[in-house]
């Protein structure tokens, strides 16, 4: 096998899997910033609680418009959104703190969305929809995920400064400018957009995921928060690529397929990264002058 | 900065007021019935024991705290203008997140905000003031270091080079000098004093009496009430460092609905009877 049937001929092949590698890589443009703010706010459990959250405004359309992309979607961000602001505006008026407000509305809302799935019998399709498949991109779910993933850099480059100083010195943010709690919710609702399409299109798992391990693993390459935010995108993209073809070549399913070679890029950054690796701190370096 | 010459001239100066300001926590006063004014140019330090309400105040002048009762505002001569315009505060050190991967020069550089807002860009001219506050405070050669591998000193200095950049007529620092070395707040006191010449308002939050007598022309004292306010030698009296401290004490957690709000203003006496 030459490596242009290793790694180029499936996609010259097959429509599908340049559907899926097109997919991925929009939603890891999106994401991957995302995740880093995540990260670094000490949220990387958001994403987890958020796709549970989401999960009764998406049965909700989904029994309204049956397997509808724009019917679930469109559900689904409005049950992330009012989620995102209960918690919000719970955690700045009262003494709960986010995390713990968010537990709180994440858990009545997965257990209403469970409630109303089983309200309507059968939810093997929908558990289908939540794991998504990847290779099943249609020009819907492609125009939205491009859609998502250009909405959220524009909006992220326009509220950069004031998050990055919401994160870093919240109280100086607050005695300069009102901007701080709206910008917190702008970047929530980041968020869930970016969970919200990725989940339909490419499921729960594929949409957390490709947020969260990229981001993790920048750290271990960047110190510094442009370079993160670079090292995560391109770990995404690198992993989306590397996962669909390794998902065609072993028959394996290709969502999971991807997350496991997001997360074997994070082993390898745990491992071989030059900030702070596992190996880099192993080798016996002696210290410096000054 | 080398820009100071003008502020020297064109700065009118901003005051201070506060009428009957009460502020707290869930009901219970931290800083009760405080009247009176800080005028445009004071350098003045604020004293007082732990849990006098000293931070307390410093979050109400800049608008974090919504007062429980009473109001405080900002005057440029007879005229209220608004506080974030004019104001630069430094709280105690821990609102920071010293892991956020940030460096000094991007830190120091938020200082610009009220020049450059949510998306001005910040120019040459703007890169320039930044190494100069940051020269001023004694750190060239620091600007790529991240923010979490600054010493607490180091970190203090970052904070004072942004405050130089704020350019502010008000200046309100919490406790700027704790667990700072001497020749570090010495070069720190040589900006409060910069900005005193420059006609702001300087109001620290200090507790080092020697270090006040030496410097602040003018003290407020308070513990939870104002005890004494005027020049630093009439505050700064053995009895009224006593007297601070005995109405700290009087503290009482299950304390009645304060009646002042509907009648006269009672007696301290009256008050620790009750």
């Amino acid at each position: 096998m030459t490596v242009y049937d290793a790694l180029v001929a499936p996609f010259v092949e097959f429509e599908f899997m340049r559907r899926a590698l097109v997919g991925s890589i929009a939603l890891a443009l999106g994401a991957g910033p995302v995740g880093v703010f995540l990260m670094l706010r000490r949220m990387s459990l958001f994403g987890d609680a958020m796709a549970h959250a989401i999960l009764p405004g998406a049965a909700l359309g989904y029994l309204v418009g049956g397997l509808s992309l724009t019917a679930m979607t469109a559900g689904g961000l409005v049950a992330g959104f009012i989620v995102v602001m209960l918690a919000g505006l719970v955690a700045r008026n009262t003494s709960v703190k986010e995390d713990a407000s968010l537990a709180a509305f994440y858990l009545v809302s997965l257990a209403l969305g469970v409630t109303i799935v089983s309200l309507k019998g059968s939810n093997i399709d929908l558990l289908h929809v939540l794991f998504g498949s990847v290779l099943a991109l249609d020009d819907a779910a492609l125009v939205l995920l491009a859609s998502i993933s250009s909405l959220t850099l524009v909006v992220l480059a326009l509220i950069y400064r004031p998050l990055v100083l919401e994160c870093v010195d919240p109280s100086f943010l607050q005695s300069v400018s009102r901007s701080g709690g709206p910008v917190h919710l702008v970047f929530l609702a980041l968020v869930v957009m970016n969970l919200v399409g990725g989940f339909n299109a490419l499921g729960t798992l594929l949409a957390v995921g490709i947020m969260m391990l990229p981001a993790v693993a920048s750290r271990f390459w960047a110190n510094e928060l442009t370079g993160m935010i670079c090292a995560a995108t391109l770990i995404g993209i690198l992993s989306s690529v590397a996962g669909l073809i390794a998902s065609y070549h072993l028959g394996l399913p290709s969502g999971p397929t991807i997350i496991l070679a997001a997360g074997f890029a994070y082993m390898a950054s745990l491992a071989f990264g030059p900030n702070g690796g596992l190996v880099l701190r192993l080798i016996p370096r002696r210290h410096l002058e000054a | 900065m080398t820009g100071s010459a003008h502020h020297r001239v064109h700065r009118s100066g901003a005051s201070i007021h506060f009428e009957d300001l009460t502020l707290g926590y869930d009901r219970h006063p931290a800083v009760h019935h405080l009247s009176g004014s800080i005028e445009a140019g004071s350098l003045l330090a604020i004293v007082g024991p732990n849990g006098a309400g000293k931070s307390t105040l410093l979050k109400g002048i800049v608008g974090a705290l919504t007062p429980l009762h009473g109001s405080v505002s900002i005057r440029d001569g007879a005229s209220p203008v608004e506080t974030r315009a004019r104001l630069a505060y430094l709280p105690q050190v821990s609102a920071i997140d010293h892991t956020f991967p940030i460096c000094v020069f991007d830190l120091v550089a938020t200082g610009l905000w009220r020049r450059s807002g949510l998306f001005g860009g910040v120019g040459r001219k703007d890169c320039d003031a930044v190494e100069q506050a940051l020269a001023a405070v004694g750190l060239t050669g620091f600007e790529r270091r991240e923010i979490g591998k600054l010493s607490g000193g180091q970190l203090q200095r970052a904070l004072f080079a942004r405050l130089l950049l704020q350019d502010a007529d008000i200046i309100l620092l919490d406790e700027p000098l704790t667990a700072i070395d001497s020749k570090t707040a010495a070069d720190l006191l040589d900006l409060v004093r910069r900005w005193h010449s420059e006609h702001r308002t300087v109001v620290a939050v200090l507790h080092d009496m020697a270090l006040v007598r030496e410097i602040f022309p003018q003290t407020l004292m308070m513990a939870r009430e104002l005890v004494a306010y005027g020049r630093t030698s009439d505050v700064l009296t053995p009895e009224n460092l006593l007297a601070a401290r005995r109405m700290i004490e009087a503290f009482d957690e299950s304390a009645h609905v304060c009646a002042v709000d509907d009648g006269a203003r009672p007696q301290a006496a009256d008050r620790k009877a009750s």
